[in-house]
């Protein structure tokens, strides 16, 4: 009835789980009692979980990446202060049986249900407004694509307290995680959080695409569209061309786990090195489907906070095409050590130093950005500068290990865990805090503290220095990763300062919690009446803050790159005067909640081997698939009366104090 | 400007070298005992130095650039606002990472080919063959020439290379000595080679550096380089082990352990380690040789492997069954 399903899937003899589990269900029983006190149900059902607003679907995105940052990060400090206990001869405080789950979790949920949600929820967010569209080209299938990372993110947190996470490594290599060596359903966990979250990634890639090449304001051609538009065009194509092999890849692994095939096991003609082929040829691309956006954000805080053109726009462009098409083409360099001939290695190894040019280049005109212009220190201006120190540092290390004769020696050394490490926290996280500080009050209306927010700078930084830069030291002294226990006196001061560093980076962590808190309470002092409350250049500064359901009233027209910019300069005013026409805006849907619930189900069946849940969620899938398809009132006008009324509290509203204006912060040459 | 900037970051690589150096006595990987490690270890330094005529201006000049155009109402700096193209600068920028990455990919394609693992060391002497098999959660070495085996020890003479033969019994791991340079994956039914020599009598760690599951944390061995006179004695002493790497014995060595200690077989089934790799090829050729492939048939392979301790070559029988129950 319950396949593998039984009472000792809950790890009652892990202590440390069950206290977890226990707080876990105490917040989430508080907050479910809070929110039907409050009688909040109605309101978060029509207001956000069928919401197909891309603005409120980026916000969903970044608070559930921010709650997972949350649970990625407790593996993080596990796993720190483990190696810190077994570092001479101990065996610390986790088995290898949790501590293998805890590293394995750590990357799963860092990658996948952190650094993507902020990625794509910052793309959410801001570019329907920077290409000013009034939403993306599929909002139903943007809802649809939330969802079922929803799913994915719930899948690695019910494997807590039923069963087990996969013990593999985030990859999953096979044969350890075939049915052989992984018998349990860690794996399958592993399996059907990635399938499910993957489909929405994928969906999301097509989405995107579609509304950045198809409803651009008049005039935005390409060449004319914000740095930011296309860094996220660049990684969705890399998402569409990418995800597929991922899918592709997993699904031959879950056939040789469920049905015995033999794609990669290790007897009846399996190959595990075509394993390792394509899930690198997904995953190279995945680095740049995460970093690529994040150098759009970098690039429009500091034009923005510069008060000065982005130098070299078009070698930037031309930059992040570059980096799109090689970034399929290094993916060996995961695996010089398989045993790849010279001549392989090579190619592989030079491909991947190519990249570094381009990425160079881009460093460079944020810095001539800098150069002559009037920097404004705010925190997304400290998160720039600390990502450029800190991803130089770390794209000198990538490329180092890019010299296979150099990866010989580094290869799974913690000198590859703090290169990664570099510059997934040096390039995303930064990036990721900094876009979310300069677009939180077009989303919200107020700004972020920015006190709390620059704490948060600096304990992040000093947090990560501290906590990766004796892992390269670790590394020359020939420690490698994933060790639950470790004997070498030498290694552990080393391991204390990057557990203190961990500690840092923890302090950081609670600092944007607090930020948010704070910046809600006060947010009458915060509030941006403006809606251009930095001196933005693109058009997302040009509508209210927070943005209206519809973005624009009036479709802007396009004639110059910074049009919003070049607008302000020509006087705004004369725009307001146009009368209104009705909009065209698409409904909310609850398809979307519906048929993740329904994976969810499919999920979680197949996990366990429960095969008539699994046909009830897979028939449910497709059949409010099919009822959804025809429905065919999706889509409605606001009236012009509506957006009057919407426009004119805008202006009253414009009337209102606010925290800053665009005026106090440009200087006059 | 750009000069002065240069002789700074060319000051400023004694520093860091010494740096580098102060946890030398430490670092392993900077105290390499043999000439692949000595490679290794100087391809870092060329590689890190030719990237930091770069990285040291480009961290300089971010600071220095915000200290600079920082905002202040007194800012005398200059400021134009909408300047935004020199090709000069674009020439420089594009031109000086390409001139930097062409001398690294030059240094790559030689030293790529020259270290590569399966190339026999020119002036390493005649090689001695040692075939590793990686287990779970040890190694196996196999002396086939002296017809010893030992687990999680590893002999070899002083300045004369040992070529390993480098495959799987369970999963993938990477057999891995750092003081004696280049680590290799160990894969099922499959053999890769790999060249080593230490020049230094000493005894080193020796590691699997790829994660492989529950007891990986003690997959390390120990690496004794010796006089020809003591590696002699060695082979002798593991000769006169009583114990006999044969098919039980060797099937008693499959179930799963966790930190072994040091174990020394005097007998070893002849072609055992061909006999290893078989069950996961199934007549595929990876890896292998026809020279090798010869030799295997020549051994004769019993595929109704029971008196191996495996089982059959059905849908579900894998030698790894046992195994896989007990995790």
């Amino acid at each position: 009835m319950l396949g593998k399903l039984t009472i000792e899937a809950v790890p009652y003899h892990e202590p440390i789980v069950m206290i977890v589990l226990a707080a876990v269900i105490l917040g989430g029983a508080a907050l479910f009692g809070f929110i039907t006190v409050k009688k909040k149900w109605a309101y978060l059902w029509n207001e956000w979980f069928t919401s197909v607003d891309h603005k409120k679907i980026g916000m969903m995105y970044i608070i559930v990446a921010l709650v997972m940052l949350i649970r990625g990060f407790s593996d993080a400090i596990m796993m720190r202060s483990q190696q810190m206990l077994a570092s001479t001869g101990g065996h610390g405080y986790l088995p290898p049986d949790h501590y293998d789950q805890i590293f394995t979790a750590h990357g799963v949920i860092m990658i996948f249900f952190v650094a993507m949600p902020l990625v794509i929820g910052l793309i959410n967010v801001v570019v329907p407004l920077q290409i000013g569209a009034r939403d993306v080209a599929f909002p139903f299938l943007n809802s649809l694509s939330f969802w079922l990372f929803v799913v994915g993110a719930l899948l690695v947190n019910i494997s807590l307290g039923l069963g087990e996470f996969a013990k593999t490594g985030w990859l999953a290599y096979p044969p350890l995680s075939g049915a052989n060596y992984s018998p349990g359903v860690g794996v399958d966990y592993w399996i059907w959080s990635l399938q499910i979250s993957g489909v929405g990634t994928l969906l999301t890639g097509v989405n995107f695409i579609a509304t950045i090449l198809k409803m651009r304001a008049p005039g935005m051609s390409l060449m004319k569209m914000p740095v930011f538009t296309w860094t996220a065009l660049c990684a969705n194509v890399l998402i569409v061309a990418a995800f597929p092999i991922l899918t592709a890849t997993i699904a031959m692994l879950t056939l040789d786990r469920y049905l015995d095939f033999h794609f990669f096991t290790n007897d009846l003609g399996g190959n595990m090195m075509m394993y390792v082929n394509l899930i690198w040829a997904w995953g190279h691309p995945e680095v740049y489907i995460l970093v690529l956006p994040v150098f759009g954000v970098f690039s429009e805080v500091i034009s923005t906070f510069s008060k000065k053109k982005l130098f070299g726009y078009t070698s930037l462009v031309w930059a992040t095409l570059v980096i799109t098409v090689l970034s399929f083409i290094v993916w060996l360099h995961h695996f010089f050590t398989m045993g790849a001939g010279a001549d392989v290695n090579a190619f592989f190894g030079i491909a991947t130093m190519i990249i570094s040019i381009p990425t160079g280049v881009k460093i460079f005109n944020w810095l001539f950005t800098m150069y002559r212009g009037r920097v404004e220190m705010t925190s997304p201006v400290l998160w720039t500068l600390g990502f450029i120190v800190t991803f130089t540092i770390g794209g000198m290390t990538g490329v180092l290990l890019a010299v296979p004769g150099a990866n010989y020696v580094l290869h799974n050394s913690l000198f590859l865990i703090a290169h990664f490490h570099n510059v997934i926290i040096g390039g995303v996280v930064f990036g990721a805090m900094a876009g979310i500080t300069y677009w939180f009050p077009k989303a919200t209306g107020f700004m972020l503290c920015e006190k709390w927010g620059k704490r948060s700078f600096w304990f992040w930084i000093t947090g990560f220095y501290l906590a990766f830069m004796p892992l390269y030291i670790l590394g020359f002294m020939g420690m490698t990763r994933r060790l639950q226990h470790v004997d070498n006196p030498l290694w552990v001061p080393y391991l204390v300062v990057a557990f203190i560093g961990a500690c840092l980076i923890m302090i950081g962590i609670a600092c944007t919690v607090i930020q948010i808190a704070v910046s809600i309470k006060n947010r009458k002092q915060l509030q941006d009446t403006t809606g251009d409350i930095w001196g933005g250049r693109t058009l997302e500064w040009s509508t209210t803050s927070p943005a209206p359901f519809y973005n624009f009233a009036h479709e802007p027209q396009v004639s110059e790159l910074d049009e919003f910019w070049e607008m302000k300069e020509r006087g705004i005013e004369q725009e307001a005067k146009k009368p209104y026409a009705p909009i065209h805006m698409p409904r909310n849907a609850a398809a979307g909640v519906i048929i993740s619930a329904f994976s969810l189900v499919f999920g979680f069946a197949l996990i366990w081997h429960i095969w008539w849940m699994a046909v009830v969620g897979l028939v449910g899938m497709i059949a409010t698939f099919i009822v959804r398809s025809f429905n065919y009132d999706i889509d409605y006008y606001v009236s012009v009366e509506e957006v009057e009324r919407v426009e004119r509290e805008g202006r009253e509203r414009r009337a209102l104090p606010s925290a800053r204006t665009p005026n106090d912060t440009v200087v006059q040459g | 400007m750009r000069k002065s900037l240069m002789r700074g970051a060319l000051r400023g690589l004694p520093i860091l070298a010494g740096l580098l150096m102060l946890s030398g006595c430490d670092a392993v990987l900077f105290d390499p005992k043999g000439p692949i490690g000595e490679s290794e270890k100087s391809l870092i330094l060329t590689a890190t130095y030719l990237m930091l005529v770069v990285v040291i201006p480009v961290i300089f000049m971010t600071l220095w650039f915000a200290w600079r155009y920082r905002d202040t109402k007194q800012s005398k700096a200059t400021y134009t606002p909408n300047w935004a193209h020199s090709t000069k600068i674009e020439i420089v920028v594009w031109g000086i990472p390409c001139l930097i990455i062409l001398a690294l990919g030059i240094l790559t394609w030689k030293s790529t080919h020259e270290l590569d693992p399966r190339a026999e060391i020119v002036d390493g002497g005649e090689p001695i063959e040692v075939q590793v098999v990686s287990m779970d959660w040890k190694w196996l070495f196999i002396y086939p020439e002296q017809g010893i085996a030992t687990v999680n020890e590893l002999a070899m003479p002083v300045d004369r290379q040992v070529r390993f033969h480098i495959t799987s019994d369970t999963v993938m791991n990477s057999f891995f000595v750092p003081q004696l340079g280049s680590q290799i994956y160990a894969m099922a039914g499959m053999e890769n080679r790999l060249h080593l020599i230490g020049n230094e009598v000493g005894t080193y760690d020796g590691i699997s550096a790829s994660y492989s599951g529950a007891g990986f944390a003690d997959m390390h061995f120990k690496t004794h380089v010796m006089s020809e006179g003591d590696f002699d004695a060695w082979i002798e002493k593991a000769r006169g082990s009583s114990k006999v790497l044969d098919d039980a014995g060797f099937a008693a060595l499959q179930e799963p352990s966790e930190d072994v200690a040091p174990t020394f077989y005097g007998q070893v089934k002849p072609n055992l380690y061909e006999q290893i790799m078989a069950p996961y090829m199934d007549g595929m050729e990876l890896g292998m040789s026809d020279d090798q492939m010869r030799h295997m048939k020549k051994g004769g392979m019993h595929h109704d492997s029971a008196e191996h301790g495996m089982s059959d070559h059905d849908a579900s029988g894998h030698a790894e069954s046992a195994m896989a129950t007990e995790e």
